[in-house]
């Protein structure tokens, strides 16, 4: 019998550590070169539980549904119903996140202004001050009261209908903000009161007050300012949501804003975005819990952001207890940012149309995130518009389509009883059964 | 001439009623009495008034003020003439934390002494201090001018942009990219046109004053600076 041939020493497949993984690796390479942290804009991207691990339970025979395109189920909103005299009447629970002309161009900012107003939304300011592209293409417009103060102005106040105090937000909280040079035009200097071309910081601490009795005082002096006339918002990050929601109501707020870790930001250093802060899911239902230990569920109303996408984002939002969500990456994506079609000038940025997120450098080829006047000229404001108008249009659509299945007339009527979770995470988390159970992960035995 | 008695008034009227002043109003006399601490006393007012407040008030006195000149008769609360666009305000006493905080435009003038963080994000007023400020005052300001007669705290000028600052007396320590610069003629007469300003023409020697500003090294990020951030 002849011998078989000698078989060769068998190759170990090359493995690469699950922990040290490409994406870290290149971190560590990129840090030793500068001796910088790495700055990007948007928000959380590694998975977190979120909103897909959730499910709704269309209406059986216990429930009975409503008819699509034929039985109403309505989706106004009124938010300020603590103590404004002049409430916010949204005619969909869908509003545009605060986002700075600076982070973004005058056009983009237009944008937001056409898209929302055709909807019956708000639009938000941001970090710099109001321009006049929003307030005349706002019908609703709240102005943010940041820590920087960059363009304050009382007469910016007086002509907004709410005034939102940031106090953090999802992407970073506790940090404060930075525009780098690249995007400190003239005229984002001059409303900054800052000199061209720096990189300029934004406070994380709010000057004039400290802590939750300063802040019920800073309150009233904007009630005082706009003689009571405005829904006051107060916004923070999702840390603590039931003690921040809490000592937001006790500070007065008429509007409490809760932006989760998926929320985006012009540009923070990329670990405070991936490792500060928690998911939106987590951050709901404390929250809810706090206006309800309070008695003041739907009084003092929750918006909600950080990761909304589609109809059934906002849907299981309003389930969890929220009264409206705002979008801001979103937004962005219907105006036109990371489109496909621009993927040659995303690879010549050295990345690719879906993760272009160096947004302060102001070199968006989608002519948004920039201040550069060629790029931003890119923007068609009216075209943009109108693609943000259809994306909250079909977000509207979908929110009512899932609230009809589940019998309800209005889709703040959905409730945490239409929701399963899938995973225990996100049971625990949104503190909806496991689908098929009745377990509650620290709420009900199993 | 309009006399306000907080102690009778619901501070909410008297606010409603100065905003509700037209820009060529003739009722441009207000003495408001009792003001017992209360906060966000004549906050908003945008009209070329003069307000007399008889005693001690709370937090954000006279904040956001336009055009008014504001003056009160004893000690102030957090966030003095916070974020003054234009006008004036005065307080003969103490000011509490951040006065004139983040202000835009105007005159803040306070007779005695300022807590922490006088002049906080300064963008364009000038503020002339007759006593000494506290820590971190003209912590991050960007425009305008401080002018302290006393002593400042630790951290002056912490994370400074292009306010200027002057102060007769010790300085405790200097912030972060804050740093002593040359007292120039031109210099001694801005300072002499501030001090003129708040009162105090001929009174005091300008030349009596250091001059401190930002060192701009902290302008753009860089590695090398990494100890400062």
């Amino acid at each position: 019998m002849d011998k078989l041939p000698p078989r060769p020493v068998p190759a170990t497949t090359p493995r690469k550590s699950a922990t040290f993984d490409d994406y870290s690796l290149s971190e560590i390479r990129r840090a030793a070169a500068t001796g910088l942290y790495d700055i990007r804009g948007g928000g959380a991207k590694r998975r977190v539980p979120h909103f897909d691990d959730l499910l709704f339970l269309g209406a059986s025979i216990s429930r009975y549904p409503l008819e699509g395109y034929r039985e109403k189920c309505a989706t106004n909103v009124t938010l300020g119903t603590r103590f404004a005299k002049k409430p916010i009447e949204l005619a969909i629970p869908i509003t545009i996140a605060g986002m700075s002309f600076g982070s973004l161009s005058a056009q983009a900012k237009e944008a937001l202004g056409r898209g929302a107003s055709a909807l019956g939304t708000s639009t938000t300011t941001g970090d710099g001050g109001m321009t006049q592209e929003e307030r005349g293409h706002s019908n609703l417009l709240v102005y943010q009261l940041l820590p920087s103060r960059y363009g304050m102005n009382p007469n910016d106040l007086r002509q907004a209908d709410a005034i939102e105090v940031v106090v953090g937000q999802g992407a970073k909280p506790g940090g404060g903000g930075m525009l780098l040079g690249q995007k400190i035009s003239a005229r984002v200097a001059e409303m900054r009161t800052l000199p061209e071309g720096i990189d300029q910081r934004s406070a994380c601490r709010h000057p004039d007050w400290t802590g939750p009795d300063d802040l019920e005082i800073k309150l009233h002096e904007l009630r005082e300012l706009t003689d009571w006339e405005k829904p006051i918002y107060v916004k923070v990050g999702a840390s603590r949501p039931y003690y921040d929601t809490a000592l937001s109501v006790k500070a007065g707020a008429d509007v409490v804003v809760l932006d989760g870790m998926q929320g985006g930001t012009a540009a923070t250093q990329e670990i405070f975005i991936e490792h500060v802060g928690i998911p939106l899911l987590a951050a709901i239902r404390p929250a809810v819990q706090a206006l309800q230990d309070l008695g003041l569920h739907r009084k003092v109303q929750l918006v909600v952001s950080g990761g909304i996408r589609n109809g059934a984002d906002v849907a299981k939002a309003l389930a969890l207890g929220a009264d409206a969500v705002s979008i801001g990456t979103a937004a962005l994506a219907a105006l036109g940012d990371n489109d496909p079609a621009l993927e040659e000038e995303y690879r010549a940025l050295g990345t690719t149309a879906g993760a272009y997120d160096d947004w302060h450098e102001g070199r968006d080829p989608a002519g948004i995130t920039t201040q550069d006047p060629g790029l931003a000229a890119r923007l068609d404001p009216v075209a943009a518009g109108r693609r943000l108008a259809n994306y909250l249009a079909v977000l509207t659509l979908e929110a009512q389509t899932i609230a009809r299945a589940c019998g309800k007339s209005h889709v703040l009527n959905l409730e945490p009883e239409d929701l399963v979770a899938l995973t225990v995470e996100a049971a625990a988390m949104a503190q909806v059964p496991l689908a098929g159970t009745q377990w509650i992960p620290g709420k009900s035995g199993f | 001439m309009s006399l306000v008695d907080l102690a009778t008034t619901p501070l909410r009227e008297l606010n409603a009623a100065l905003h509700q002043l037209p820009p060529d109003t003739n009722n441009t006399q207000w003495t408001i009495r009792n003001p017992r601490g209360q906060h966000a006393i004549a906050v908003g007012i945008d009209a070329p008034i003069a307000v007399e407040i008889e005693g001690h008030v709370g937090y954000y006195c006279a904040g956001m003020n336009q055009q008014a000149s504001v003056t009160i008769r004893g000690n102030a609360g957090v966030g003095l003439a916070e974020n003054m666009m234009s006008g004036e305000v005065r307080v003969t006493g103490d000011a509490s934390q951040a006065a004139g905080a983040t202000a835009q435009g105007g005159t803040l003038v306070i007779g005695g002494n300022a807590s922490a963080r006088c002049g906080i994000s300064l963008k364009g007023a000038d503020i002339i201090v007759q006593g000494n400020v506290g820590h971190m005052s003209a912590f991050m300001a960007q425009a305008g001018n401080l002018v302290v007669l006393g002593d400042a705290g630790e951290a002056l000028g912490d994370s400074l942009y292009e306010a200027c600052l002057y102060v007769r007396g010790e300085v405790a320590s200097l912030g972060a990219d804050c740093i002593e610069k040359a007292m120039t003629e031109a210099h001694r007469a801005k300072l002499a046109a501030l001090l003129a300003k708040a009162g105090m023409n001929g009174a005091v020697d300008p030349g009596a004053f250091r001059r401190y500003g930002s060192a701009r090294r902290l302008y753009h990020f860089k590695v090398d600076n990494v100890s400062a951030y």
